[in-house]
């Protein structure tokens, strides 16, 4: 079986007045910016949970599980359905946000759980000597955190974070499902379309990757010049 | 503050809408976790057997599927099946064979990673008993392996729980489009979609919960 394979598929109208190179373009740069925006409020959020998780004090040990436990055992689709549907109609000042910064909430808290679980970790891999060492130059206990174990914790939890980085680019393309016009939303509806859906899944299976790719090297700049020094990754 | 009516939610609305999608739900997670872990086994033994025509493919073959979103997985496969067979076969179909092959990418890091936690001395003292390959790996190596890979395998199976629901972007009958579709004849979205979620929740944390128990029960003492 020979395939005709028909590049020029991209150079076409789609009938808007922009070719569907320039769609793809677009699409991707909301893929990335839906991603980088949900990087952010999951980073947040998760370093905060995460956090709490490890602070003495049953109640915000609690808290911090409960609210692992929420966004971790819903599936994605359905809480970005519960963004899109239901908080606004819960929350009346959510209403008439764009469906870009509710998809960003969704993945963001979604991711968040991930996060405070990597954080907590990191946090507990700590020698207690740490923070009991802390204690005995007399700070308290937040300046412990910020001073000792934090910039401590965030170096162990990079490699994870980079892991969950590349994990937010590849589950923003559950936004197509409220219309975002991302770059999952660009291949069903190119696909639909042109009925030329090999050429056009390959592209954006491609740009996936890519942007995947770099999200790896440029986390593993920034491990290689935050290593602890005198460990073993990091004997210099 | 919202007022819902889950008064429509009575047994007839979810034996007609919603027990369709849950059976189809249970039913892909088992074929994919049954078929995700055959092929996975497959998969990590060929990575591991030392021979580079085996381990290459599979390599490329696990890191690829691992590096691109399911949604695009699931669309590829819908995309290529009625392209390569020449006939159409449903969404639903589709969605059982995608799964299967997509797990089996998850699945064969998991077995591999097991197969790895054995120690080496076990495989030495089978072959010494004059096992052959298969023999070894069957009565020694993987019973082992399975023992400290389970609580992984299971905390996989509920994330392949979840993962169903994106068979929504085929138009697959599953739970949660059940749910949906529910709560578009009756005009009540978002009760619809508040109960998907729980429903959803209630499941994937009392398997959490079993996970957790059965981990601390299987936890192999040396």
């Amino acid at each position: 079986m020979k395939y005709q394979w028909e590049w020029q598929v991209f150079l076409r109208d789609d009938g808007s007045g922009r070719t569907y190179l320039e769609w793809m373009a677009s699409a991707w740069g909301w893929t990335l910016s839906v991603s980088a925006c949900a990087w952010i409020v999951a980073l947040v959020l998760g370093s905060l949970v995460g956090t709490l998780r490890t602070v003495p004090g049953k109640g915000w040990q609690r808290s911090g599980d409960a609210w692992v436990e929420l966004f971790r055992n819903i599936p994605l689709l359905v809480q970005i359905f519960l963004w899109y549907h239901v908080v606004p109609a819960l929350v009346p000042a959510l209403k008439g946000l764009p469906a870009f910064v509710l998809v960003v909430f969704a993945l963001g808290f979604f991711s968040s759980a991930r996060i405070a679980e990597q954080v907590r970790a990191g946090i507990q891999s700590l020698p207690r000597g740490q923070r009991l060492a802390g204690q005995a130059l007399g700070l308290t206990l937040a300046q412990t955190y910020r001073h000792v174990i934090l910039p401590m914790a965030f170096r162990v939890v990079i490699p994870p974070l980079t892991s969950e980085a590349m994990n937010i680019i590849k589950n923003s393309s559950v936004a197509f499902a409220v219309s975002i016009s991302e770059l999952t939303l660009f291949a069903m509806q190119a696909q639909e379309e042109t009925s030329r859906g090999i050429e056009i899944y390959l592209a954006v299976t491609t740009l996936y990757i890519a942007s995947a790719f770099s999200v790896n090297r440029a986390m593993a700049w920034i491990e290689a010049r935050m290593r602890v020094p005198g460990t073993i990754g990091g004997s210099r | 503050m919202l007022d819902l009516d889950l008064a429509f939610f009575d047994p007839e609305t979810i034996t007609r809408y919603v027990a369709k999608g849950f059976v189809f739900s249970l039913q892909l997670t088992g074929i994919a976790v049954a078929g995700g872990i055959a092929f996975g086994t497959l998969l990590a033994l060929a990575r591991l057997s030392g021979r580079k025509w085996l381990e290459a493919p599979a390599a490329i073959y696990a890191n690829g599927m691992r590096s691109i979103p399911l949604v695009m997985v699931i669309l590829w496969f819908y995309l290529l099946i009625p392209f390569l067979t020449g006939r159409s076969i449903g969404a639903e179909l589709s969605a059982v064979i995608t799964f299967v092959a997509f797990e089996s990418a998850y699945y064969s890091e998991i077995v591999r990673a097991g197969i790895q936690s054995v120690p080496r001395g076990q495989v030495y003292a089978g072959q010494a008993l004059g096992m052959s390959y298969a023999q070894n790996m069957r009565r020694v190596v993987l019973p082992q392996a399975f023992r400290n890979m389970l609580p992984v395998l299971l905390t996989q199976t509920i994330i392949l729980f979840q993962d169903t629901s994106l068979v929504y972007a085929i138009g697959a009958y599953d739970l949660l489009k059940g749910f949906e579709q529910a709560g578009r004849n009756y005009g009540r979205p978002i009760e619809a979609y508040l109960l998907a979620a729980v429903v959803y929740f209630v499941i994937c944390v009392s398997l959490s919960q079993a996970v957790k128990r059965l981990q601390a029960k299987l936890a192999i003492v040396r």
